[in-house]
């Protein structure tokens, strides 16, 4: 080790160690630092040999894409039976809408991707109007969906399918967030009434499981209700999903806003700055941003959730897995459809996960030198 | 003393007024019957050991503390439960504290704009416009873009003072501003106050600074367990302090 020395202040700044960096210095540190990290990666390897190839194989390459029945797809391959998803896959999509109108399912979800990117991203040419088209967007849909106005109406029973998945999560994500802003706020309150009617509300949803809710929604309220007056068990559904989503809204909010250090309060007040805009410009965004972790867990609980709606008979992806398998001619192959189910559910979420790291890093002002 | 006794000062004189003011943490009096004038333009330094309400009492001034007995009256406003009041007072007295309190999320530009645009309803340029100015005047308006975090302690305290100025306030109140500063940086921002003092701001100031405030001060103001010991110019309060409890204070923090 030949140190060069340097004159004080003179010192220049030199390259780390070669050890430190490059590809072998990264397995060395990854993969090979401790015995036990040598045993993990050995049998990480081994796992991913077994596994890797059977799955490949039952999934893509032994796998039938076409066929009538369940002995057609047999005949042809050993692995999975795609034909029978392929088969059923507008009534995943769409449960049982009606066939000449299901271009209105299509429109709307076309729509509800114009409405979400302007939420989504900042960056986005026009994005004032599209946020307005984004407020906008639950009513056209719910017109577009139920028709009425000059289109055809349809019953939300005919209501299935990722649609159905859709239509709850959407909703439910879309309410819970606002409702949970102002139980949260409303817990902090200094106004005794607001303060105990939130804190009652949040724990009272919080006590009671979700399955609870969806069966108070679907028998129970009729009790309740006059006679005569009924309203619909999707709508019954949706307000209770998003209450239910909402309460567990407003204590994760409610964990950013205690994070939020008091002298952020004190300037806002020392300013002159009124409750409400103190907390809209000031208080909210550092609070929602320290939340979003948590915030986005919420709405994909809130998302898989939505599958418990076949309990009470709505048919989500799930529950139309369940009444395709009970047809004769595709018998047993349950695997193909959960695996189908759980793939859908799994790309929505991720997806959201993905978009919650992006925002963290945009969001990120703090030590950003 | 003799003026914070008079019966009937014309609150309209002076910039604040503190008459008989007392101040409870449940059951701990943390404020014992303050009494003091503040005219226009003049500048005090409040000292004290820590516990001694120092804080407190100008906390008391824009309404972050609520005070439970006797008057503060702020630039002709007396602070009552009446919020209308106190946002009249908060829009005239501009606060520094110890540790900035920028708003983390918002560019620096923007922590300036903020209260102008949101509080006196100022269009957004104009507000700008007077955010560069007194940005200026802190000499770093090359920072304007940055966020809070990725500027140096002294940097962001001189924001902070750049930000309440922006509100054109008639008094400033600074709580400790250089408490939280490396040494090197006191001084970038004990300069900002001097010449802000030069230009004829009202100052109340609570700090250590005794360099500042031989410089810099009107009046000392020494207080002590929640009163106000003792109040003089700076000449007569650093060399022949009257109460035991301030000889006390003042060798112990100019020991070093």
């Amino acid at each position: 080790m030949s140190e060069k020395t340097y004159t004080p202040g003179e010192h220049p700044d030199l390259p780390p160690p070669a050890n430190l960096i490059g590809p072998v210095a990264w397995i060395r540190k990854n993969l090979l630092s401790t015995p036990t990290n040598i045993v993990m990666t050995v049998l990480a390897i081994w796992f991913l040999y077994e596994v890797v190839p059977a799955a490949v194989n039952w999934l893509f390459l032994d796998a039938a894409f076409t066929g009538e029945n369940r002995d057609d797809c047999r005949a042809q391959a050993s692995g999975a039976c795609w034909a029978f998803i392929s088969e059923r896959m507008k009534l995943f999509t769409y449960g049982f809408y009606p066939i000449e109108e299901r271009w209105r399912v299509n429109i709307s979800f076309l729509l509800l991707i114009a409405a979400i990117v302007p939420v989504l991203f900042d960056k986005v040419p026009f994005r004032k109007f599209g946020l307005y088209f984004s407020c906008a967007f639950p009513f056209i849909a719910a017109w577009l969906l139920l028709g009425g106005y000059g289109l055809t109406p349809v019953e939300t029973d005919k209501f299935g399918g990722f649609m159905l998945t859709l239509v709850i999560g959407v909703t439910g994500i879309a309410f819970s967030l606002p409702i949970g802003i102002l139980l949260a706020l409303g817990r902090q309150s200094q106004l005794p009434i607001i303060r105990v009617f939130s804190v009652s509300f949040i724990e009272f949803i919080r006590g009671v499981p979700l399955i609870t809710l969806l069966f108070v929604a679907s028998t129970m309220l009729n009790y309740f209700l006059p006679a005569g007056v009924t309203f619909d068990l999707l709508l019954r559904v949706l307000i209770m999903v998003t209450l239910f989503a909402s309460a567990y809204m407003a204590e994760v909010i409610r964990g950013g806003l205690q994070a939020i250090p008091k002298g952020q309060f004190e300037a806002a007040d020392a300013m002159g700055l009124k409750y409400w805009p103190a907390m809209r410009l000031i208080v909210l965004p550092q609070a929602l941003k320290i939340s979003i972790p948590s915030i986005v867990n919420t709405f994909i609980g809130l998302y898989k959730d939505t599958t418990l709606v076949i309990i009470i008979g709505l048919l989500d992806p799930l529950g139309i897995g369940r009444a395709s398998l009970a047809d004769t001619k595709w018998t047993g192959l349950s695997n193909e459809v959960y695996l189908f189910v759980a793939i859908f559910f799994f790309i929505s979420c991720f997806g959201m996960a993905r978009y919650s790291l992006y925002l963290e890093n945009k969001l990120q002002t703090d030590h950003k030198r | 003393m003799n003026e914070a006794t008079n019966p009937n000062p014309s609150s309209e004189d002076y910039a604040v007024v503190i008459r008989d003011m007392h101040k409870w943490y449940g059951q701990f009096h943390v404020l014992k019957d303050i009494n003091l004038l503040v005219t226009r333009g003049e500048k005090i330094v409040v000292c004290g050991p820590s516990g001694s309400g120092k804080s407190t009492m100008i906390r008391c001034i824009n309404r972050l503390e609520e005070h439970q007995q006797g008057h503060i009256i702020v630039d002709g406003t007396e602070l009552t439960n009446d919020l209308k009041n106190i946002e009249v007072v908060r829009r005239e007295v501009g606060m520094v504290f110890q540790h900035f309190n920028l708003f983390p999320h918002l560019t620096v530009l923007e922590n300036c704009t903020l209260a102008p645009i949101w509080v006196r309803k100022m269009p957004k340029l104009e507000a700008e416009g007077i955010a560069m100015q007194y940005l200026e005047r802190v000499k770093i308006p090359d920072q304007a873009n940055k966020y809070p975090g990725q500027l140096s302690g002294g940097q962001q305290q001189r924001v902070a003072i750049a930000r309440s100025l922006c509100m054109k306030p008639r008094i400033m109140l600074f709580d400790e501003p250089t408490s939280a500063l490396d040494p090197e940086m006191i001084k970038e921002v004990l300069d900002v106050m001097i010449e802000l003092a030069n230009e004829g701001m009202t100052m109340l100031c609570v700090t250590h600074e005794m360099g500042f405030a031989k410089t810099v001060a009107d009046r000392v103001i020494f207080m002590d367990g929640g009163e106000i010991i003792e109040e003089n110019n700076p000449a007569e309060f650093f060399e022949n302090a009257q109460h035991e409890r301030t000889k006390l204070f003042l060798s112990q923090i100019l020991e070093h």
